[in-house]
């Protein structure tokens, strides 16, 4: 964050990797995201998808948005694909089969492909340390499919398969803390970002990049057609999930983790939910629900800063 | 030259693995295909291998990771059985589909349940259909040789297809043979280094597994059929030259005392050598018996296996796995399709036998000679017999 002032946008390359004229839907986060992340990677990169809207939009053929080598297998294996790409450039660099010269290797799943059906694979890639940074787009529902929940469902959202019922308000569980579960793997570098953050995401890829072995980022990244909310509006939300610390930015690199923005308050959580078609059922209960989950998490997640900082030094 | 070791067959078919200079293996344990993939490890530990060795934490993710290696052009290996073949099968479609060369040995084991660790061929039948070339090796030689005959033919740039070694677990696996190996030099010259049609590159960026519209899915689909029948020419190629190399002579269909034959017998794997004595014990009896069997299980030699039936009158089929509910059992499902457009369609008597293991022994199969035998003076076929199972 303390490059933000220099970071300028003039810095930021011209160059698409990820095409303009993909099938996303208007205001879709998640494509803004690859955009981004492939800005930052640059073109020596290759990308392993699972499958989910961001392989779906971007790969019916012959339009192809991918500037980069890219390769999509099935839904739960993003991760271990990756780690067959990692091993086979390894090998064949050592060899002199091919080039040598840094390959980064990408490997990109949604939350329901990430937290959910993929998290052995991805639990798997972390513990060998292979050298892949993960990227998890998270919109918060099996959005391809549907609008079904999923782990990263967030409590009382309401989607097809925990739709807001008459006795059942929703979402009934809290969502899985993914970048812990992946700093438990004791890894490089976890970072959490959010698109409306595009600075600060770049950079963490970069520095993601710059690492050797296994990295993850958790990339919030809403969406309007899921999340029943306005295409303009979705900066706004990946900006307020910030701001209220539901989706608090920071990182965690050699057991130490830092807080990437310096909040002086939170932002009630209500300014954030009140624009979302997902949580129009919710009563003044329900959101002093998440309300005290989220103070309780977000002062977890400080103090654990704080004492990992003091333990390091 | 070449020299005879004794050696497990698991590990004369992991050295023949490493001779063939695999780039990228990728493995999970699962009995009895084990010892292979521990002694890969063991020669890329010791620093003997140059080859990279991914200790996956599922066979999902093991032929998830192969296919990245192969993509980005690795020579890759994996090894299963059962269980394990099972919980790839999702990802087994994907490898051919993506034209990935990719060679896998799989250690044929009963599926659970109930859980059995022991020989049949559940496994394999249960994946026809993935679209990998598939062949049967019928004891540890036959699993030295033909293992650089899979990488031959899945990357000869005619097929660039997956391919499957078969072999019977434990009676083959961990059976302790006298195994002529071949040298490196007759490695390197049966095997060139592998060059990728396609690859993964920064240089030349390209896109794997596209979404497939219903423009496209169908001719993608029949391309890839396509790809695999003509795989069959490849694989006689192929082992016209591997005969050249070593002088010993394979072929997609074999038989055996099958030519003035009045009954044969059909079956894949191991137990053909079982059924051998029975036919030696017969024909020493003036008894007309004889083995056809193909080794190429996919692409199914159809012609290939009529030609070797020539005018036999009645054929007996063995089948070592259930299909159940089926109106016949894969083996002789195939078989008896295969056989309807034949012009010479022979009287065919089924037997289900060697499930989970179960022992069949010489005599057993000079029983079902006898019967076959007795089948051609009535003319009449029996119903599918479940050889040697209790009520
Ligand atoms: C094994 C398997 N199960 C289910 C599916 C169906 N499926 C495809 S994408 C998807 C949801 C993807 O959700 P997520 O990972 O969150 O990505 P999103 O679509 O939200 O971008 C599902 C359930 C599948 N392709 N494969
Ligand atoms: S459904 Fe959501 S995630 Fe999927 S393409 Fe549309 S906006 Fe993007
Ligand atoms: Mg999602």
């Amino acid at each position: 964050m303390e490059k933000f002032n220099v970071f300028a946008s003039k810095l930021i390359p011209e160059a698409e990797l990820f095409s303009p004229g993909h099938k996303a839907c208007q205001g879709c986060a998640p494509a803004l995201a690859l955009r981004y992340l492939l800005k930052a990677a640059g073109p020596n990169s290759m990308v392993a998808n699972a499958t989910g809207c961001m392989e779906i939009i971007s790969s019916a053929y012959p339009d192809m948005a991918w500037g980069v080598p890219w390769i999509h297998v099935a839904f739960e294996n993003a991760a271990a694909v990756a780690g067959g790409l990692e091993s086979g450039i390894k090998v064949l660099q050592r060899k002199g089969k091919i080039d040598k010269g840094h390959i980064n290797v990408i490997a990109i799943g949604g939350d329901g492909g990430t937290f959910d059906i993929g998290l052995q694979a991805l639990s798997g890639m972390l513990e060998r340390g292979q050298d892949v940074l993960y990227l998890c787009y998270d919109n918060e529902a099996y959005m391809n499919t549907g609008i079904q929940r999923s782990s990263g469902t967030p409590i009382f959202a309401s989607t097809t398969t925990s739709p807001a019922g008459k006795s059942v308000p929703g979402q009934r569980t809290f969502k899985k803390d993914l970048a812990g579960i992946a700093a438990a793997h004791n890894v490089s570098y976890v970072a959490t970002a959010s698109v409306a953050y595009p600075f600060d995401f770049m950079e963490k890829v970069k520095k993601a990049l710059a690492t050797r072995g296994s990295k993850l980022i958790h990339i919030f990244a809403p969406c309007p057609t899921g999340w029943k909310s306005q295409p303009k509006d979705i900066i706004k939300l990946a900006r307020l999930a910030v701001q209220t610390g539901i989706f608090p930015l920071y990182e965690y690199q050699g057991g130490v983790y830092n807080m990437s923005l310096d909040l002086p308050f939170l932002k009630p959580i209500k300014t954030y939910l009140k624009i979302q078609g997902r949580y129009r059922h919710l009563t003044d209960d329900m959101i002093n629900i998440i309300q005290e989950d989220l103070n309780l998490r977000y002062d977890w997640l400080k103090g654990l800063a704080a004492l990992s900082q003091q333990e390091a030094k | 030259m070449a020299k005879r070791k004794g050696i497990e067959s698991s590990i004369a078919l992991a050295d023949s693995v490493a001779m063939c200079r695999v780039d990228a293996i990728s493995a999970y344990p699962i009995t009895p295909q084990t010892h292979i993939v521990e002694h890969l490890s063991e020669w890329v530990n010791d620093g003997e291998l140059d080859a990279e060795f991914l200790p996956v934490e599922s066979e999902h993710s093991a032929m998830s990771a192969a296919c990245g290696m192969s993509a980005v052009g690795a020579r890759t290996f994996t090894a299963t059985s059962s269980q394990g073949l099972a919980l790839m099968h999702e990802i087994l479609f994907l490898t051919p589909s993506l034209r990935l060369p990719v060679v896998m040995a799989v250690a044929n084991r009963a599926l659970a349940g109930p859980i059995s660790i022991w020989n049949d061929h559940s496994d394999i039948m249960a994946e026809r259909d993935i679209g990998w070339v598939q062949i049967f090796a019928e004891n540890g030689q036959e699993c030295f040789d033909l293992t650089p005959l899979c990488f031959k033919v899945a990357e000869d740039k005619r097929v660039h297809l997956p391919m499957i070694l078969n072999f019977d677990g434990f009676i083959v696996s961990h059976m302790i043979e006298p195994i002529e190996y071949w040298t490196q030099e007759q490695f390197d010259h049966y095997l060139p280094p592998f060059e990728p049609q396609i690859r993964l590159d920064t240089r030349a960026p390209s896109v794997m597994g596209a979404v497939g519209v219903p423009e496209i899915y169908y001719e993608a689909k029949m391309a890839q059929h396509n790809a695999l029948l003509d795989s069959k020419a490849v694989v006689v190629e192929a082992l016209e030259s591997l005969e050249k190399e070593i002088g010993r002579k394979y072929n997609i269909v074999e038989s055996y005392r099958a030519d003035d034959a009045d009954v044969v017998m059909v079956l894949l794997g191991s137990l053909v050598e079982t059924c051998m004595t029975a036919v030696d014990n017969l024909r020493e009896k003036g008894l007309k018996v004889g083995i056809v069997r193909p080794r190429l299980w996919r692409p199914f030699p159809k012609e290939e296996f009529i030609a070797a039936l020539g005018n036999i009158p009645v054929l007996g089929i063995c089948d070592r796995s259930f299909t159940f509910g089926a109106a016949h059992h894969p083996v002789a499902s195939e078989i008896k399709s295969a056989l309807y457009d034949s012009e010479k369609r022979p009287i065919i008597c089924e037997y289900m036998i060697g499930i989970g293991g179960r022992d069949i022994r010489v005599q057993e199969f000079e029983q079902m000679f006898m019967q076959l035998l007795e089948v051609k003076t009535t003319g009449k076929a029996l119903p599918i017999q479940y050889v040697g199972v209790r009520s």
